[in-house]
């Protein structure tokens, strides 16, 4: 039973990692490319935390929770990332697919836009 | 059942690394590669835990959570870079 | 007296935890260090806390947390579904979503909690704070994505951390 848990959350987990590296390579701009590992690559390596954490809890040295440290920094911290990526390439004004928002170049500069989000 | 899933999973996230620096050396702009970098490092992350469950050994968390560490700081200096042409102000 | 010996009980809560689960333990004496780490680190930290946090409503954020651990496993279904299908077919755009948040910390949990679910990616935030540019992945209708992220996202977030 518990094997097949494990072997569950390691597959489900390796998938999406695999799909949002997929996403990476495949999509055709930077902002959708954005999508893949944001939400696909995290979820993916917290649920092979997961079952890191659930596999060494069962091998009877103790409870190991030391895992969830590692998820929840990537839970996190992949959101800010992705926030300070995507203001960098706005700031570049990176090529999309649809229309750029006009640019306030000041914002990206301002220290207002940039302490509020962290 | 175990045996067999880990090295499916291995391969996974083996293509996983071989396509993010496939993008990584594709670009085509800075933003992009930055991405790609990022997307590595969890990458790794993702390897070394697997390798710690196949081997039965809690010693890569360490390393793990290292990365994990140094990567954000990375792609942060990397993005302020990008934003302002400079990292220490 | 109380505030200045201990500044954030949350912030201590939190550093005391988080170092039981960095040595992955609980023994009695690990429990102690962490106390002791999580009263001083603040202390010596406390130019860079100006504000407290405080939470009104903690059922609000429990049940907040539940749904967007909810939809943070939807929305990866879906951007896997989008990401297999054909990329021609995805409409992205850009959506300004105003935003009725103006404590910082509530705007940074709203643009992370954008970032974690369905095929958004918050990308900047107006310098008068007013709102949010958040790229989605794939959109029918602006106006229903702007709904769903005041609706579902941005009222508990209101009601935990502004009054």
């Amino acid at each position: 039973m518990l094997e097949y848990l494990l072997s569950f959350l390691i597959l489900t987990g390796a998938v999406f990692t695999f799909i949002g590296s997929l996403g990476l390579a495949r999509l055709r701009d930077f902002y959708t490319r954005l999508h893949g590992p944001t939400k696909a690559t995290t979820l993916g390596v917290g649920s092979l935390l997961v079952a890191s954490a659930v596999y060494f809890s069962t091998r009877g040295g103790g409870i190991s929770l030391h895992e969830v440290l590692v998820t929840l920094f990537l839970f996190i911290t992949a959101p800010v990332s992705a926030h300070l990526l995507a203001k960098a390439a706005l700031h570049l004004r990176e090529r999309s697919l649809v229309e750029l928002p006009p640019d306030d170049a000041a914002a990206a500069d301002a220290p207002a836009g940039d302490g509020a989000v962290r | 059942m175990l045996s067999l899933v880990i090295p499916i999973a291995f391969t996974l996230v083996g293509g996983a690394v071989a396509l993010s620096l496939w993008r990584l050396l594709a670009g085509p702009g800075a933003p992009d590669r930055i991405l790609a970098l990022d997307t590595l490092y969890v990458n790794t992350i993702a390897l070394l835990v697997l390798l710690g469950i196949h081997l039965g050994s809690a010693l890569y968390f360490e390393a793990a959570l290292l990365i994990a560490m140094m990567g954000f700081v990375g792609t942060v200096a990397l993005c302020k870079y990008l934003l302002r042409g400079d990292i220490i102000e | 007296m109380n505030r200045r010996l201990l500044p954030h009980p949350l912030l201590t809560l939190a550093l005391a935890l988080i170092w039981l689960l960095l040595v992955n333990s609980l023994a009695f004496g690990h429990v102690v260090l962490g106390l002791l780490l999580g009263w001083a680190i603040p202390l010596f930290t406390r130019r860079f806390w100006p504000d407290t946090v405080t939470i009104r409503n903690p059922a609000t954020l429990a049940r907040f947390i539940a749904v967007v651990m909810y939809d943070i496993v939807v929305a990866n279904v879906s951007v896997a579904r989008r990401i297999l299908g054909r990329p021609e077919r995805l409409r992205p755009a850009f959506v300004v979503v105003p935003l009725a948040l103006r404590s910082e910390l509530a705007i940074s949990l709203l643009a992370n909690t954008i970032s974690l679910t369905p095929g958004t990616v918050s990308s900047r935030l107006s310098p008068d704070r007013r709102s949010l540019l958040v790229h989605a992945l794939d959109v029918d209708d602006r106006d229903a994505l702007i709904a769903s992220i005041q609706q579902r996202y941005e009222a508990p977030l209101k009601e935990v951390f502004e009054c």
